[in-house]
Formats: structure tokens, sequence, C-alpha cells
């Protein structure tokens, strides 16, 4: 079954600051779509409103899943209609393992629990994630490359409709970066997971194929177009779009 | 102090020694300065609310020790059941026993005398003196040289005495080469009474003592705990506590570090709600070179309740080479919630390695969100949270099993809370 996620006239405002003017994306279940743009674009602001983050103040817009609204949800029950977040600094939690974690989501989900700590096995296989990490509290003495590769690992637990990966390619070496983006790549075609990823540089998209490019600068997306528009990224950088937006 | 309803009553039984014992003790009490919440030791706390005389004698216990009790643990070296601060029962191993293990009443004990009173000394805390005057039944542990004492030994402390004040003291010794546990199970009814424990404990040297004592009374008792621990050369001693019930429950920690080269860990966890109020006020002494101490407490306090952690760390002018830490955190999870956290250092040896921190707060907010990304209700995130903040200090817990009933002892606070 085929998803929507969109986001229409999306202003919002950070301590009184709007930092979104006016956001417009349309992301269909196993597309991906890739919002790129220099610091202070608004980027993190974006993935932030969408899952719900406290401290950030909605001025107009809409996002909606399958057209359900999810603006006036709380952030646990956009998770549970099917919205992730991929964070770019995953927080430390002291004493709470990633299996507790996943279990409690399921539970809370109405889905079994006792299935979790074999899913996260297997996931933690396939991401090279080594298994006593998971033993640990959550992203406590993690590695830059360690933390992201446990979003990815709960994310292909989870299985939601849709991902937002906040800058999941900053801190990691090639190889962690490899393998997340590889990961992601592959759940959108095993359970059709729509994804906006969220990043600065363009060796994100060279494992994790854009269907859509976006470039957002000052709080708006001043063009979109396909996977040769991160390339062009690369090559001229982000000033030519900005001066336009 | 002038001597309360209770005093008259206490009969002096017991051996010829613990009559003197007490005999002294009363002496001490009468000339005891009052408890006063204008001496440091008992600011910010609620001793001006306790009225000593309202108190009577505590007889035999009305209500029986809950189902289970004695019972929680599996396969304990021993087993005695305190009540109303006299030891009904005591059971040790047989095979403890053949080694010299001594486990009973200080009054059926050759030479107990040589340990009742003999680590806490004439203290100076008026209350912990009223457990020297009136205290009727020690119980006392001696693990004799080079036995090591694999399971723990349980002792429950049952208090059934409405209106009335109980003072019950459990006295630990190590001996040299010996390692033992001791978890001390505190319970009391829901009938208003006044409990005064002491615990003493020592570690002799490169002997280990490990002792969790979980309170968990009712919530009409007010507790004014002493435990004092000495720690002898290379020897390790770890107290850790976890404080559920009451309605004032304090606890006096002292550690003292006597022998070169021992070390020590103090640990609490402790979660307030209601109109409870917890207090704590420990002291790391440093008498000796090269010893280390850390403490741990963390707490939570929600409704209207109220937590104080006071600590000092103290090294004396001969304790060089002194590692001694000392840390404190507290989650607010109510505003009408309070927690004090006075954290203190006095050091008067330049060889050390002294560090304090402290820490009052509501629950994280990037936690709590972390957690609700994944579509974790609120209210279940922050159970979470708080579950796993006390993780640290439940792992240093000397049994699975405790851990276990602290787990759920937690999770029900955090279900009876909002």
């Amino acid at each position: 079954m085929s998803s929507v996620l969109e986001i229409k006239g999306l202003r919002a405002a950070v301590a009184g600051k709007e930092i979104l003017h006016g956001i417009d994306l349309r992301i269909a279940s196993g597309e991906v779509h890739a919002v790129m743009g220099p610091n202070g674009a608004g980027k993190s602001t974006l993935s932030s409103v969408v899952m719900g983050k406290p401290g950030y103040e909605v001025l107009g817009g809409t996002v909606t899943l399958d057209g359900a609204d999810l603006l006036s949800l709380e952030p646990w029950e956009r998770a549970q209609a099917g919205l992730f977040l991929g964070m770019q600094y995953p927080t430390e939690v002291g004493g709470v393992g990633v299996v507790d974690l996943l279990m409690e989501a399921a539970r809370s989900a109405g889905r079994d629990p006792s299935a979790v700590p074999a899913a996260v096995a297997a996931e933690a296989e396939r991401i090279g994630l080594d298994v006593k990490l998971l033993l640990r509290s959550l992203n406590v003495d993690l590695s830059g490359g360690e933390k992201k590769r446990n979003e990815t690992l709960q994310l292909a637990v989870l299985r939601p409709k849709f991902a937002i990966l906040d800058e999941i390619d900053s801190g990691l070496d090639i190889d962690a970066l490899r393998a997340v983006a590889q990961r992601v790549e592959a759940a959108t075609e095993e359970f059709g997971l729509g994804v906006l990823a969220i990043t600065h540089y363009h060796r994100l998209l060279e494992e994790l194929r854009p269907d859509v490019v976006h470039i957002l600068a000052r709080g708006v997306i001043v063009t979109s177009g396909g996977p040769e528009l991160a390339e062009q990224v690369e090559v001229d950088g982000y000033a030519a779009f900005a001066a336009t937006g | 102090m002038s001597s309360p309803n209770f005093a008259a009553s206490a009969a002096l039984d017991g051996p010829d020694w613990f009559r003197q014992f007490r005999r002294a003790g009363t002496e001490a009490f009468a000339v005891a300065a009052s408890p006063d919440t204008d001496q440091e030791i008992w600011r910010y706390s609620r001793i001006a609310d306790l009225d000593l005389d309202g108190f009577g004698p505590a007889g035999p216990a009305v209500l029986p020790v809950p189902e289970g009790l004695d019972t929680g643990l599996t396969d304990p070296a021993g087993v005695a059941v305190v009540e109303n601060g006299r030891v009904v029962r005591c059971g040790l191993s047989p095979e403890l026993a053949a080694k010299g293990v001594r486990f009973g009443s200080a009054a059926g004990m050759d030479h107990a005398e040589q340990y009742v009173g003999q680590v806490i000394g004439r203290s100076e805390d008026a209350l912990a003196v009223a457990n020297d005057a009136f205290g009727s039944d020690p119980l006392v542990l001696v693990v004799p040289r080079g036995v090591i004492v694999e399971r723990p030994i349980v002792v429950v402390d049952w208090a059934s005495a409405p209106v009335a004040a109980v003072f019950s003291r459990l006295v630990v010794r190590v001996e040299a080469g010996s390692s033992v546990s001791v978890v001390h199970l505190q319970r009391s009814d829901a009938e208003r009474c006044w409990l005064a424990p002491v615990v003493e404990l020592s570690a002799a040297n490169d002997a280990r003592l490990a002792y969790a004592v979980v309170q968990d009374l009712g919530r009409a008792t007010w507790q004014t705990a002493t435990v004092v621990a000495e720690a002898h050369q290379q020897s390790s001693l770890d107290v850790v506590a976890a404080a559920f019930g009451g309605q004032y429950a304090r606890l006096r920690l002292d550690l003292r570090m006597l022998g070169r080269g021992a070390s020590g860990n103090l640990a609490a966890l402790y979660f307030a709600d209601g109109e409870q109020m917890f207090d704590f006020r420990t002291l790391q002494d440093h008498q000796a070179p090269d010893c280390r101490s850390d403490l741990l407490f963390k707490g939570v306090v929600d409704d209207r309740s109220h937590s104080v952690y006071s600590g000092m760390i103290h090294v004396r002018p001969d304790a060089r080479g002194t590692n001694a830490f000392q840390t404190n955190r507290n989650i607010k999870l109510s505003d009408k919630a309070w927690a004090d956290s006075v954290p203190n250092l006095q050091i008067e040896n330049n060889d050390v390695r002294c560090s304090h921190a402290s820490t009052v707060g509501p629950i994280d907010e990037e936690q709590r969100f972390y957690l609700e990304s994944r579509g974790v209700p609120t209210r279940r995130a922050e159970q979470l949270i708080v579950s796993g903040f006390f993780d640290d200090v439940a792992a240093r817990l000397p049994a699975d099993e405790l851990r276990a009933r602290i787990a759920a002892m937690v999770g029900a606070k955090l279900g009876e809370q909002r």
C-alpha cells in the first residue's frame, strides 16, 4: 500500500524567530528525497518540526500522512502513525538499552514485543554493529559511526512508513556511511520506506540514490530537481542558490 | 534530653555488659543536646515536627511480618527476623556455623560486648544515642578470618508498633580476609511510629563487606537511621541504600577510612512522593593514606515531596594519596517537589584527588523526545528514563533478586504518581 507524506506551506519559528518560510514537499512510499542546503538554511528545523520536537513553533501550513494531520499529534503519536526521525546527535539515555526501547515501542503500538530481540540481533548483524554494544545504555560511549548505525538499526526494526534522516552522514566514517546508506536504500524496496534525507554533502547520495533533490536556503526550497542537482552542488557550492533565495 | 515515655518501660534485661552499656547510654542521652534545625546536621530536616514525648514503649509486633518478606532472596546464607527491635528468629547455614560464623542476638552470644557499640562509639547525634539507651536486643554477625560467605545474609527488620519507638541494632564484623554481603530489609505497618535503628559495620584488613538496605516503611513512619562503617587496611566496604517509604526518613551514613589502601563505595537510590521527606547525611572520613571512597546518590522527588542530600568529604592531615568523590543527582517530577543538594569538602592534606558534583532538574527534554520519537508515549518514556536513571546504582546491589525487587518498587512508584 502506497502512502504519502505531504508538507504544505510549512512555516515555523524557534525562539520567536521565523526559520521556515513556507516549505512544500510531497514524498510517496519508496521514494528518496534529499534536502540539501548550507548551514543555517533551516534543515534541522524542518526535521524537528515535522517530528514535533519541543521548542519549535508552527506558524502556518500543514503536515499530513495519507491525508491525516500530523501537527496536532504528540511526537509518539506521529511515530506510531509511521514517522521516524534519525537524529543528527542521538541523545544518550542512561540505563535504557535499545532492546528495552524497541520492545516498549512495540508494546505501545500494540505489536508483539517478544519478536524484538531477534529482530534487533538480525539488524545488528546486517548493519555491522557489535551486539555487545546493544547491551549498553542508549548512545552512551558509542562512536559517531556506531550511533548512526544504531539509529538505522532502530529504523529497520520499527519499519516506519517515512523516515526523516537529519544529517545521518555527519560524524561517521566512510564504511559506516556506506552501511547506513545501503540499509536505508534497501528499506525503500523491502517495506516501501519513503525517505527525506537531510544532508550537507553529496557523498551520502552516492549510496542512497535520491529520486528528487531539493535545495533549501534561508528557509525556503529554492529549487528541486533530479540527482544531477546534487552533483551540481558538489561542483558549484550553495552560493549560487543562496543568492537567489 | 528529658527521657520520654518509651524510656520508662525499657526494662533493663540482658547480660550485665549490656545493662551497663544501656545505663551509660541513658546517662549520655539525658545530657545530649536536643536535635534542632539550628544545628548543621539537622538543617533542612523536619526534626522540629518529631515529638518524642508522643511515643510509648514498643511491645511485641501487632501485625506479623508480611508474607514473603524474608523469603524474597533465594538461598540466603542466613536469615534473621527482627520485630520491634527484638530478634525473633535467626538461622544460618550449618556449613557457615561450622566455619565459625556467628549470627544472632547479642544477648546469647559470647563476647558480643567486643562488637556492640564499638564502631559507632558515642554518637554526637542524640537520636543515635537514644538507641544506646533504649535498644533492647542487638543482632550481631561475625565472620571469622578467611571465610568467604557466597550468598547474602538477610535481615528483616519489621516494625508494627503503633505510636511507639523502636530501636533495632545490627552489628556486622568481618574479620581479616573474609567476605560477606548483608541485605537489610526495613518495613513497618501503616501506623505512626518512630524508628531509630543503628547499624555498625566493620571490615578488617583485606576483608570485603557489602551492605544493602532497602527502606520500604509504612507511610506514617518516622525513621532516623544511623549507619556507621569502618574500613581497615586494604579492605573493601560497599553500602547501597534504597529508600521508598516512610513519612520522614533520615539516614545518616558515616564511612571511616581507617587503614591504608581501603576502598569504599556509598550509593543510594531514593524516590519520594506525596508529602514524604528523605534526608541523607553522609560523611566520607579519610583518616588513613591511599584510600579511595566514591559516593553516588541518585534521587527522584515527585508531588510535594522533599529530599535532602548533605554530604561531607573530610580528608584528615595524615590521609595523603586520598581519592574521594561525591556525586548527587536528582530528578524533579513535579514543580512542587523539592531537592536540596549540599556537597561539602574539608581537605587537610595537599596530596589528594577529590571532586563533588550535584544536579537537580526535571526529566531531560531531549531524552524524552528521543524515546517518544520511537513511538513510546510520554508517560512511559518518563518511566523508562527514571528507571534507567537508577540503573547504575541498582547494579551495585549484591543480589539479582534484589535488583528485580527494586525495579518493581520503582515501577510501583511511577505507576502511583499523578
